[in-house]
């Protein structure tokens, strides 16, 4: 594989990954993330913030997160042995935490009284009004009102743990429009309040601070497969929206060539029919949105194209720099998988492993399913599961013509 | 780095500092409430005692701006309206206006798709003066500043009162045409801004630069406009003007008369100020 790229000295000082990244943003913002970049270069290296970041883990989150060896549904498929990562296992049910309680110590060591999210599933939403409420803060979370609506039980989690959900009823009423309400809110409110990003994307450096608190799951399966399996993984999957329960798996492995990375964009409808969310799969092209440069679906006049996808979680018009330069050297492939496959695979893992995923998730094990078919039985495939299902038993009833 | 002084917005400074005039400098969406109405609108404007014209380039995630803009772009993306129309707006009103200098404003993405090169030399040709997009840091320019530069589009850059010291100085460095300072931290539309701060603000950067200094955000009638105009080199209003063309969406011949009636008594509340 040529490269132009050390993939693990990224992002450049201005936060550009390759042609991507960057920091987009108006300039009432510049300082605040100026501030962040320093604050967070400072405390990277610090071991008094790193033991007090890895005790939250252990004892909060309740990390290390166990490496599943889902037997049955491999036996069933009759392909390569598929290993689950157990995110769905941590505190609040997602990788999600792992990420805002690393950022809710940077708002603390920052003196920032209040944070805000975006949410799209709401998992990021319900750790971020989580965290803070065990720190103190006060929290205001930006959800699509499309959004609200499907994922009802995740809203009143996040209100009665003290938060206060803010639909958004502006443009297409999901995840890119609770992000322009968040940055709205954080532009007015930048003095005394941190924006807890929930993915890799956004204008440096939170792409990368993303990246560095979520990586805590690569590693471990990094140690886990080492111990469990006896080798490395001969594949990763997992799913990628903004892309960062994908980053935080595949970052640790980034120098592990034989390791083979997929992550999986939300077909939708189907790729073909334009009605997905799946910027890299489609090859949408280069764009500028929420602070960053990346694969972007908009119109031939650059407006921002509307996303169709059965998982809240992944319906994003744009994904994180990082794996857009990943998808142009090649270290990762990207693919998607439509939601017939996924709703699917969601009832499939239920069924065979009484382990009930995210849909987000289930675009995972939706390709995992299809890659392991064609790999031997000697090979080992490590799927991300991401988050669990109970916050779409809803959306699925829905689909099956059940009201509650 | 300013440009020549055959550019619009250079001359009609260098014109307003020797009569010791304030720009007054209107702000609307290109496209709201109708794509055929917008070259009238930026006539009336100039009628009113407009000094420039900043012309919205609509966008559907108009992150930096409050409920009246955004709703200004929705009813413009309604009927369609794209860079390219917009550009062509700009030609129509120089049909019959070659001297009053046209920024046009918004976000990245339209450029960024359409392509730089090719909307910098489209702009030129349509008679487009400067670009300003929210999201485009000088930082971030890169390249395009070159590009830009060579077909004589200026690239105008905010301040903010967050912008530190070591920023203004790179910003004022990049800037041309004029730096537009950015009076309140929040959304466009927000509340009424306090012109002593401004002051104060405005005589540290005159340290830095000698481009003119216009403010936005907060002017919403003649008072305000004077208030501001005391300190700065112009006043922008946005949101004041989007909000009356909203109020007459649906009787949009009424509208000219309308951004004449609030443009006029901020000219006249400027002039008498001055």
């Amino acid at each position: 594989m040529s490269r132009f790229f050390d993939l693990t000295q990224l992002p450049d000082a201005r936060g550009h990954f390759g042609p991507y990244g960057g920091r987009f943003v108006s300039e009432t913002l510049s300082f605040a993330l100026e501030e962040l970049e320093s604050i967070y270069a400072e405390l990277k290296n610090d071991p008094a913030f790193q033991a007090e970041f890895d005790r939250d883990l252990t004892h909060y989150v309740g990390r290390p997160s166990p490496l599943y060896h889902a037997e049955r549904w491999s036996r069933e498929i009759g392909g390569a042995q598929i290993w689950l990562k157990r995110e769905d296992l941590n505190h609040t049910g997602a990788h999600k935490v792992n990420n805002t309680i690393g950022q809710a110590l940077l708002a603390k060591k920052a003196g920032k009284p209040r944070v805000i999210a975006e949410t799209g599933a709401g998992q990021h939403g319900v750790a971020t009004a989580t965290v803070a409420a065990r720190l103190g803060l006060e929290c205001e979370v930006y959800m699509g009102a499309e959004d609200v609506e499907r994922q009802k039980l995740n809203v009143y989690r996040m209100r009665l743990l003290g938060a206060k959900v803010v639909p958004v009823e502006s443009g297409s009423r999901t995840l890119k429009d609770a992000m322009n309400e968040a940055l709205r809110d954080w532009v007015t409110n930048v003095d005394n309040t941190f924006y807890i990003i929930g993915t890799v994307a956004g204008p440096h450096p939170y792409p990368m601070i993303v990246r560095d608190f979520s990586a805590v799951v690569g590693r471990e399966a990094r140690r886990q497969s080492l111990e469990q399996i006896g080798r490395l993984p001969d594949a990763l999957v997992a799913c990628v929206g903004g892309g960062s329960n994908a980053m935080g798996l595949f970052y640790p492995f980034v120098q592990d060539d034989d390791v083979r990375m997929v992550g999986v964009e939300a077909g939708g409808e189907g790729v073909a029919s334009g009605r997905h969310a799946a910027p890299l799969t489609a090859n949408a092209p280069r764009g500028v949105l929420h602070g960053n440069r990346t694969y972007l679906m908009s119109d031939e006049g650059g407006q921002i194209a509307d996303t169709h996808s059965v998982s809240a979680g992944l319906d994003y018009p744009g994904v994180g720099p990082e794996h857009a330069l990943w998808k142009d050297v090649g270290r990762v492939d990207y693919v998607a998988a439509d939601d017939h496959d996924v709703l699917a695979a969601f009832r499939e893992l239920t069924c065979v492993e009484g382990i009930m995923p995210a849909l987000e998730t289930a675009h995972a094990l939706a390709h995992a399913k299809k890659m392991a078919a064609e790999m031997r039985p000697d090979q080992h495939i490590i799927v991300n599961l991401s988050g669990r299902g109970d916050k779409d038993i809803h959306t699925v009833a829905k689909i099956d013509g059940i009201e509650f | 780095m300013n440009s020549s002084d055959t550019n619009r917005i250079d001359r009609r400074f260098a014109a307003l500092k020797s009569q010791g005039r304030t720009a007054l400098i209107p702000y609307i969406t290109a496209g709201d409430p109708g794509p055929s109405h917008t070259v009238g609108f930026m006539h009336a404007c100039v009628e009113a005692g407009a000094d420039l014209i900043e012309l919205g380039v609509p966008f559907s995630d108009p992150m930096a701006d409050g409920p009246v803009i955004q709703k200004a772009c929705e009813r413009a993306l309604v009927h369609g309206t794209r860079l390219t129309h917009v550009l062509e707006m700009v030609a129509e009103f120089r049909q019959q206006d070659t001297e009053t200098p046209v920024v046009l404003m918004g976000y990245l993405n339209p450029v960024e798709r359409m392509g730089y090169d090719n909307f910098a030399r489209q702009a030129k040709q349509c008679g487009v003066d400067g670009f300003l997009a929210v999201d485009m840091p000088p930082e971030e320019i890169d390249e395009n500043a070159a590009l830009f530069a060579e077909h004589g589009l200026q690239s105008i850059f905010l301040l903010a009162p967050t912008t530190s010291e070591a920023r203004a100085r790179t910003i004022c460095h990049h800037g041309q045409g004029y730096l537009y300072y950015v009076s309140l931290k929040g959304v466009t539309g927000a509340a009424t801004l306090d012109a002593d701060a401004v002051g104060e603000q405005l005589a540290k950067l005159r340290e830095l630069t000698t481009l003119p200094l216009c403010v936005g955000f907060g002017i919403r009638d003649g008072e305000s406009a004077a208030a501001v105009g005391r300190v700065a080199d112009g006043v922008i209003v946005g949101s004041a003007l989007v909000g009356r063309i909203a109020e007459r969406a649906e009787t949009p011949e009424t509208i000219p008369e309308a951004l004449k009636a609030i443009l006029g008594e901020m000219r006249e509340a400027l002039d008498r100020s001055a």
